[in-house]
């Protein structure tokens, strides 16, 4: 029976995608009965490219998508290079599980408001120079959307960082390091000439799939990036929210460019790994040794801290807001202090984590379950999926959500399945899934095929040998794993909302309604309720196999993942 | 385990190929308590043929050729059901389990009851010589300490046939000679048809067998 | 082999039966309820749960809600629940799309908090349930007379479909410690401007808020007001809207960050004035800036004021989609949402400080007493401070406009 378990998963992860990519396509092309569109016509199309300002937006959709995933990679494959070992490395790894926890809305609105001429970092230059006002320079939404790379970027590197370090192990990194060394290269070259094109392609979908999230943001893009114009996304949801219904077709035309969009980004990325596959084959053999590359180490681990930094303390402003009284430019810190939200929202907060916890746990659960068995199912029949059937497992993640939501609703209500508990599970569950197995899949092929030969040959069943031998050293990875899958339900928006149908409030859907109301107290405090379910995952992940494997040595050296 | 006549591990004409390209070919008996040494250099295809023997060989090798144990046909056998051991180069005993629940996980089912378990458990290590070592963690024990426990543990699968990949190779060379008479000794005792695999003569010498030499 | 075909046939077994019994409708039909016979709506209303879609943007409006979902549970048996939104417009698209699946009875949406443009657009489509409104007993409350737009949607009638809730009307504000003097016209505002470029803005059209100031624009600039009210001419279109983009042309360079960034709605436009990036902002309740200084979100030396040629002003209303499964208890809520006690506190900044759709002279006179005593905040307007109400124009002036103006400032790269 584990057989058709594969099968099913990717049924379950393309069903919905397809569904919800006809039920966008189809608009685009004028097909929607509801509003009277009865015949296939282009004109959503040319409606479309009558827009005001539409190639600025496709720019800003890519080539800023490109670059902030772009830097992203390089930071953090040149922070892994200089201190992989050491102990700034182990530091970052020790706060990458809190920062994976803050939602991408927080982490961007946290930002926002230490870099903006009224923000925090101008308060203080401001405390020297005796502004009374604050500057009238556009630092968010400025024109070039580099205030929406950064926001991007100091989310991204904290999820390329954990997709690497479950990469490292398997590379034999600690020895490589060491022969390059011996022959005399840099720490960094070293890395990027010898260990860098092993575990590139254990890297490449998270890539991607950060990759395909830049070019289509939408949360971040409204609290940073430029509004005349915006991002193409911004401008969709724009469109489908515009009370003049006849704007849908449009919408839905502009999804499916959307859609173009990240293929292309795509098409573009897998281009230039190949041109650095060339030029960097020739590189690796030249004999450069880069020796002096202690200026490039301190920058990265600059850079590193920076982006830790910036999420972190973007934070804890946003704490300080949840507490403030009224809070003028130029004052540091609030003129008075109030807990009176607080304790009025901790007493509406149980509600929406129940009914987050209700989706998420399931949601959860069957994801964690799945991706196990397709593992398993691997093993034992000695095959590993192809990469076309991977490529399909991670397809949510590679298309953009709003290009296939409103699809998405309207299949849901024509089979009767909106509204119930099960349907908003099935919705989450095509998000979950994929990141389980991106964060799974990695440890979970790096056990040593060994211990179940052994166990095999111990008389053991294959059943018995997953349960008792397989499980149990997988422990912090499916922990970890879980933990992933539980921040990604936890900040599902447009999922619990359409499929939904409004019925499920979550954490996240009161946080971004409260949003929407611009109070940065409100926000603040949403925020942190946002990020305490998966902290709470992340420190379980921990906490758990060191409390199961106290006495057992043997078993933190086994869970690196 | 069903008393059948022991007529040792049979391998008849087994050929082993990768990608077309042959890389061993072996025919030879095993007696029960024989050991016999297969030597030959790195790449010969010495570990696919234990794989193939124990059934976890994947399928990109092609075998031709029967494996018959104790006068059955061990083709098509899933390997739980091959009563064949095998001991690697590195002892693979499960970290998350104490020594004791290591060899307790080796135990076949028609063992039942816990003090019945405990005692067959207790009396392997006595008769290792680590009395005691029961709640043990086994990455606290010595190289020579684990590899008795991992001997141990397949001896208590109750095996029909023994196989060995290297399994003394990553000793110290002081400690190597002990476990080998300790393995040895013990196969012959268990009248197993042992198989080992290595390329150290030594090992070879020191089982007192016969020597089958690969060629590249 | 063969154990292996029965886990697998009993595995699809018992996930065909899973889906059938989730692939039913979940709801069921809701007839219609006879709104004129009172007694018979309040009964079909008992049991039913209102799941009512509203903004959910303010925590103060959220808490009033709840207060009235409180009040009707105890007195007519209706439970209500709010979906909070961050845009009207999901609603819509939520009737739309299962218009579109062909769910015509058991939606998932049964009140909406609504008014102008969407209403239009749920009314033209044939989206909304009715008409209902004006037989509901509260409605007798309602200042049809002094206050037209409670059945004149931006000029479009509301024909019934929807109920009054709250009265709006555009009024500026300022920080007190920070200006003395105030522009209280559009010409003045731009002379204001020249002498401090940079210290105002309006939110990016087409939000409701950017469109509203510009709306204010026009009406103030027009040559002939009533042109507004009638739906726009192509032909005549051009000559009416050239005196707001002469006056933009001179406005758009003062603005807040050069006109290159926008706020992109009311509430953040208030926290560019808590921020102190721009000294003037607006809002479509005074009584809402009272809320904010109590929320901590202004300084309590902020004030509001008015245009002294009057400003804009529109109802907000609920109404009730085509295929709602609690029609009657939404009814019901809207009855009571439009009662003198709801709507007094409603009125009242402690709670929500927006403005009444009733007219005081219906009220028994108790009630009047209590609208009279009510304490309306320091940032509020009183009636008497309130000026000239203008009426909104007619929807299809605002499509022209914001389809122009995104053409002229939407793209400024």
């Amino acid at each position: 029976m584990l057989r058709f378990i594969p099968i099913l998963t990717i049924v379950l992860m393309i069903g919905p995608v397809s569904a919800g990519l006809i039920g966008t396509i189809l608009p685009a092309f004028g097909i929607l009965p509801a509003l009277g569109g009865t015949t296939p016509s282009l004109e959503p199309w040319l409606a479309l490219v009558a827009q005001p300002g539409l190639g600025a937006s496709i720019r800003l959709s890519l080539v800023n998508g490109l670059i902030a995933t772009f830097v992203s990679v390089a930071i953090v494959m040149l922070f892994c290079a200089a201190w992989q070992g050491t102990r700034t490395f182990h530091t970052l790894q020790r706060i990458l599980s809190p920062i994976l926890s803050v939602p991408h809305a927080t982490a961007a609105f946290g930002l926002a408001f230490l870099i903006a001429p009224s923000g925090w970092f101008v308060r203080v230059v401001a405390q020297f120079t005796g502004w009374d006002r604050p500057p009238d320079v556009a630092i968010i939404h400025d024109p070039w959307g580099i205030a929406l790379i950064a926001g991007l970027v100091a989310k991204e590197i904290p999820f390329l960082f954990l997709m690497t370090l479950s990469a490292l192990p398997q590379a034999d990194t600690a020895r490589t390091a060491q022969v390059t060394a011996s022959l005399g290269y840099g720490r960094i070259a070293g890395w990027f000439k010898a260990t860098l094109p092993r575990i590139y392609p254990q890297i490449r979908l998270p890539v991607l799939a950060v990759l395909a999230y830049s070019t289509s943001v939408v949360d971040v893009a409204i609290i940073l990036a430029p509004t005349t114009p915006a991002p193409l996304a911004v401008r969709i949801l724009g469109w489908l929210s515009d009370p003049d219904l006849a704007l849908r077709f449009m919408a839905s035309s502009a999804a499916v460019l959307q859609l173009l969009i990240v293929i292309t980004a795509m098409a573009i990325w897998i281009a230039g790994e190949r041109l650095v596959a060339v030029v960097g084959g020739r590189w690796a053999i030249d004999g450069h040794r880069f020796m002096q590359d202690g200026a490039v180490r301190g920058m990265s681990a600059v850079m590193a801290l920076v982006a830790a930094g910036t999420v972190v303390l973007g934070l804890v402003v946003l704490l300080v807001w949840s507490v403030a009284g009224f809070w003028a430019f130029p004052d540091l810190l609030p003129r008075g202090f109030s807990l009176r939200l607080w304790a009025r929202e901790l007493d509406a907060i149980g509600n929406s984590l129940t009914t987050t916890l209700l989706i998420g746990i399931p949601a959860v659960v069957i994801a964690v379950t799945l991706v196990l068995s397709c593992l398993e199912n691997e093993v034992r029949t000695g095959k590993q999926a192809g990469r076309r059937a991977m490529f399909l497992i991670y397809l949510p993640l590679l298309v953009p959500q709003i290009s296939f939501m409103f699809g998405l609703q309207v299949f849901f209500s024509l089979v009767g399945l909106e509204r119930t508990l099960v349907s908003v599970v099935l919705g989450h569950l095509v998000f979950v899934a994929p990141y389980v197995f991106l964060s799974l899949s990695e440890p979970f092929r790096a056990l040593d095929p060994r211990y179940g030969q052994t166990a095999l040959c111990l008389g053991a069943s294959p059943a018995r040998v997953f349960w008792r031998v397989r499980l149990p050293l997988l422990t912090r990875a499916v922990l970890t794993a879980a933990a992933v899958g539980l921040a990604v339900t936890v900040g599902q928006y447009l999922p619990t909302l359409l499929i939904g149908a409004g019925r499920f409030a979550t954490v996240t859907t009161e946080a971004v309604a409260l949003a929407s109301g611009g109070d940065r107290r409100m926000i603040g405090i949403y925020g942190l309720f946002q990020m305490v379910l998966p902290f709470a995952g992340f420190a379980l992940a921990l906490m758990i196999p060191a409390v199961l494997f106290r006495h057992r040595r043997g078993m933190g050296a086994q869970n690196k993942g | 385990m069903p008393e059948t006549i022991k007529s040792g591990l049979e391998l008849r004409d087994v050929q082993v190929r990768l990608g077309g390209r042959e890389l061993l070919a072996v025919d030879l008996t095993i007696a029960p308590g024989e050991i016999v040494t297969l030597m030959g250099p790195s790449g010969s295809g010495k570990s696919s043929l234990l794989g193939h023997i124990c059934g976890t060989l994947p399928d990109a090798f092609e075998v031709t050729g029967q494996v018959v144990l104790d006068g059955k046909n061990l083709d098509g056998l899933a390997p739980q059901d091959r009563h064949v051991g095998i001991l690697f180069q590195d002892d693979l005993l499960f970290p998350h389990l104490s020594v004791g629940g290591n060899l307790a996980f080796a135990l076949p089912s028609h063992i039942k009851g816990r003090t019945d378990r405990r005692a067959r458990v207790e009396a392997a290590l006595v008769s290792a010589g680590m009395d005691g070592f029961y709640d043990r963690d086994p990455a606290t024990l010595s190289g020579g300490q684990r590899a008795r426990v991992a001997l141990m543990r397949v001896l208590l699968s109750e095996p029909c046939a023994l196989l060995l990949d290297e399994p003394f190779s990553k000793l110290d060379s002081g400690l190597r000679s002990q476990i080998r008479a300790f393995v040895f000794d013990l196969c012959r005792k268990n009248s197993l048809p042992t198989l080992m695999v290595t390329h150290d003569p030594e090992d070879g010498v020191a089982a007192g067998g016969r020597v089958v030499e690969l060629d590249g | 082999m063969r154990s292996k075909m029965r886990t697998f046939v009993s595995a699809l077994a018992l996930a065909v039966g899973l889906a059938t019994t989730t692939l039913s409708t979940p709801a069921f039909a809701d007839p219609a309820p006879d709104v004129g016979n009172w007694q018979s709506v309040l009964d079909q209303a008992r049991g039913q749960t209102v799941y009512w879609h509203a903004w959910g943007g303010e925590p103060r409006i959220n808490d009033y809600i709840a207060w009235a979902g409180e009040q009707v549970r105890e007195r007519y048996g209706v439970e209500v629940v709010q979906v909070k939104l961050t845009d009207t417009a999901d609603a819509v698209t939520r009737v739309l799309s299962e218009k579109t699946a062909g769910v015509d009875d058991g939606g998932a949406v049964d009140m909406i908090w609504i008014n102008g443009e969407n209403f239009a657009a749920m009314k033209r489509n044939d989206l909304l349930f009715g008409p209902w409104a004006e037989q509901t007993p509260n409605f007798a409350y309602v200042d049809v007379e002094g206050k037209p737009t409670v059945i004149n949607d931006f000029t479009v009638p509301t024909d019934g479909l929807e109920a009054p809730w709250g009265m709006a009307q555009v009024s500026f504000y300022y920080d007190t410690a920070k200006l003395d003097t105030v522009p209280k016209s559009a010409q003045k505002l731009l002379e204001w401007l020249v002498k401090h470029p940079g210290r105002f803005t309006y939110p990016q059209p087409p939000n409701y808020m950017g469109s509203t100031f510009l709306k204010q624009i026009l009406t103030e600039l027009v040559k002939d007001p009533k042109v507004l009210q009638q739906p726009a001419d192509e032909t005549d279109a051009k000559a009416v809207l050239a005196p707001l983009w002469g006056y933009l042309e001179d406005l758009q360079p003062l603005l807040w960050r050069d006109g290159q960034a926008y706020p992109q709605n009311g509430a953040s436009m208030r926290t560019l004035l808590a921020d102190n990036e721009v000294d003037i902002a607006f809002s479509f309740s005074s009584g809402e800036v009272s809320s904010a200084i109590e929320a901590f979100e202004l300084p309590d030396t902020v004030r509001s004021y008015v245009f002294e040629n009057g400003t804009l002003g529109n109802t907000n209303f609920v109404a009730i989609p085509y295929n709602a499964s609690a029609k009657a208890g939404a009814v019901v809520l809207a009855d009571f949402l439009m009662s003198p006690e709801a709507q007094l506190r409603k009125q009242d900044p402690k709670y929500w400080g927006a403005d009444t759709v009733l007219a005081m002279d219906k009220l028994p006179k108790d009630m009047q007493d209590a609208f009279a005593n009510l304490d309306l905040g320091i940032a509020s307007l009183a009636p008497s401070e309130r000026g000239t109400v203008l009426p909104e124009p007619h929807p299809s002036w605002m499509s022209l406009v914001e389809t122009e103006w995104q053409k002229r400032y939407g793209v400024v790269q």
